[in-house]
């Protein structure tokens, strides 16, 4: 409907260079992420495209390498933890900023929104400074606690817009029949803002996986991250390891924004409940 | 309280305000470890032996090396921002044009490379621009080039990989801000007697200055403080301020003169924000 409004005087000929000009860009947005893939199978010693034979190879590297499978699994652990903290934390942020009309509650959203523009490099710093003195480098509980502070803004946003339309006198209706106000949350808050409390999630979950700067200085040693490890092959040579490890990363990637993309679907318990 | 039976007959019930302020703790967190430790360096950055004074700042100004840095690192982020823009405008502009269902899958598009691991895609460009990598090889074959082009480690391969980072931070805010503008304005322009190419050139792009600026000032905020990308694609031959205060920790253990780099590029984050500030009123005016 708008490309008729906005542009019906002008013909799709004219308009030709446009379309050859957003093909080659969507080629260049997707190109250097799919080519990783088929190159992960390749049977030679080097990156080569198209490979010239098959294999698997890189994925047996891979899943055969002690070290690279150890740093997996701290990352996997390290974002499944900053999911299961980042979540009801950046809940009871966005919950706070919603509900709360005092001066303190209108500095903090500011106070929040600050690491997005802060440079990485000076959060890392910054934190391997006081990990220093609290004897935090190398430690799980310190890359989840930096990782969970960097993930909270990201889950808040999601979260403040889905309370922002959420009706709260449905809430304060439950509760004045009796509900207490954390079963009220529960049971009327929650399910309705769902879509956005899951997209916070899949935030805090890429944030923690894809971190790399602050991994470098606080994440080494027996809880070297996946992102750390590979930093530092990378600087060194092109191990087409990583190819394969990229292609795994991909995948999660994927899932991820189709995950999100459903998400920000109402369910159809949520679209049974306005429709009542 | 009042309001709310005006509004809709139910009252906000009695105990609200207990335990909200328990909400306010996470953003304490995030002071905590993100914030406040960055601010206790830069504090300790106009400090020498146990006296304040400006001896991290005067080494700054001795040293020509440090200069290289700045200018590379402002240039790098201004070109970046400059053919993001070029290029993400456009492309906004056709997913503007598209039907609803198309112009999802468009933005899914978009949103594929920005869910993927920044190291993957560092990576897929080390892969690409390499001296026997692809781009090469294919340009020898058209018979573009003779030799092989020195892309990879280089300042032109650090600028390719960033534009192709940065390209859905800007389509992104772009195409929302397109998506506002009311196409009656553009239809009330032509009856009015504009041309197609004046109609996009005196309403449109006027309209969408909101997302430029936005897009443009993510954009350059962003590459200003990159750290991953242009150690990787830039090895050796480049060197930013992040790279510089990695290097100075790890390499040398120097907080002080890390810190005092580090307040420069907040400064330098600073002064992008101002700019826009002032800017900002005067596009939209326009």
């Amino acid at each position: 409907m708008s490309a008729r409004r906005r542009g019906a005087d002008i013909s799709h000929w004219r308009r030709l260079w446009l379309y050859v000009f957003v093909l080659l860009v969507f080629a260049f947005l997707l190109t250097p992420v799919f080519i990783v893939v088929p190159m992960s199978f390749s049977g030679s010693n080097y990156l080569e495209f198209p490979p010239q034979t098959w294999s698997l190879r890189w994925y047996q590297a891979y899943f055969g390498s002690r070290e690279w499978i150890a740093a997996t699994k701290v990352s996997m652990i390290a974002a499944l933890l900053t999911v299961c903290l980042a979540t009801p934390a950046g809940f009871a942020a966005a919950y706070f900023l919603r509900h709360s009309q005092t001066r303190f509650a209108k500095a903090v959203l500011p106070v929040l929104l600050l690491p997005q523009v802060m440079p990485v490099i000076l959060v890392a710093i910054g934190v391997f400074f006081l990990y220093i003195r609290l004897g935090l480098v190398d430690t799980l509980f310190g890359i989840v606690l930096a990782h969970t502070a960097l993930a909270i803004p990201f889950v808040v946003m999601p979260i403040l817009a889905g309370l922002r339309g959420f009706d709260e006198r449905l809430e304060f209706a439950a509760r004045n029949l009796g509900a207490t106000r954390l079963q009220a949350i529960r049971d009327v808050t929650l399910p309705a803002v769902r879509p956005s409390v899951i997209s916070g999630a899949l935030f805090a979950f890429v944030t923690s996986l894809d971190e790399v700067v602050i991994g470098l200085f606080i994440a080494g040693g027996p809880n070297t991250v996946l992102t750390r490890r590979m930093f530092l092959s990378l600087r060194d040579q092109i191990d087409p390891t990583i190819a394969a490890i990229s292609t795994v990363l991909i995948a999660v990637s994927i899932a991820a924004v189709v995950l999100f993309m459903l998400a920000s679907q109402p369910t159809r318990r949520a679209k049974a409940a306005y429709d009542v | 309280m009042s309001q709310d039976i005006k509004a809709g007959g139910t009252t906000r019930p009695r105990d609200d305000r207990n335990r909200v302020w328990l909400g306010s703790l996470p953003a304490l967190l995030v002071t905590a470890v993100v914030t406040l430790p960055f601010l206790w360096l830069a504090i300790l950055s106009f400090i020498s032996e146990g006296s304040p004074s400006l001896a991290h700042y005067a080494r700054m100004l001795d040293n020509p090396s440090y200069f290289t840095i700045i200018i590379d690192t402002v240039k790098l982020s201004i070109i970046v921002t400059a053919i993001a823009l070029a290029i993400g405008y456009p492309t906004a502009y056709f997913i503007n044009l598209l039907t609803p269902a198309w112009a999802t899958l468009a933005l899914g598009l978009v949103a594929i490379p920005f869910w993927t691991s920044l190291l993957v895609r560092t990576y897929a460009w080390m892969v690409l621009l390499q001296r026997n990598g692809l781009i090469n090889s294919w340009l020898i074959e058209i018979g573009a080039i003779d030799r092989p082009l020195r892309m990879a480690n280089s300042f032109l391969g650090t600028t390719i990989g960033m534009i192709h980072i940065m390209l859905p931070f800007v389509i992104l805010p772009l195409y929302s801000s397109m998506r506002q503008i009311d196409g009656d304005v553009i239809r009330a322009a032509r009856n009015l007697g504009a041309s197609p190419s004046q109609a996009f050139r005196d309403v449109f792009v006027p309209l969408s200055m909101p997302g430029v600026i936005a897009g443009g000032l993510l954009t350059f905020v962003l590459c200003l403080g990159f750290y991953v990308t242009p150690q990787l694609l830039g090895g050796g031959n480049l060197t930013t301020i992040s790279m510089k205060i990695q290097q100075n920790i790890i390499m040398y253990g120097d907080w002080g003169a890390a810190s005092s780099l580090g307040v420069l590029l907040v400064v330098l984050v600073g002064i992008s924000l101002l700019v826009l500030h002032w800017l900002a009123p005067r596009a939209l005016r326009g």
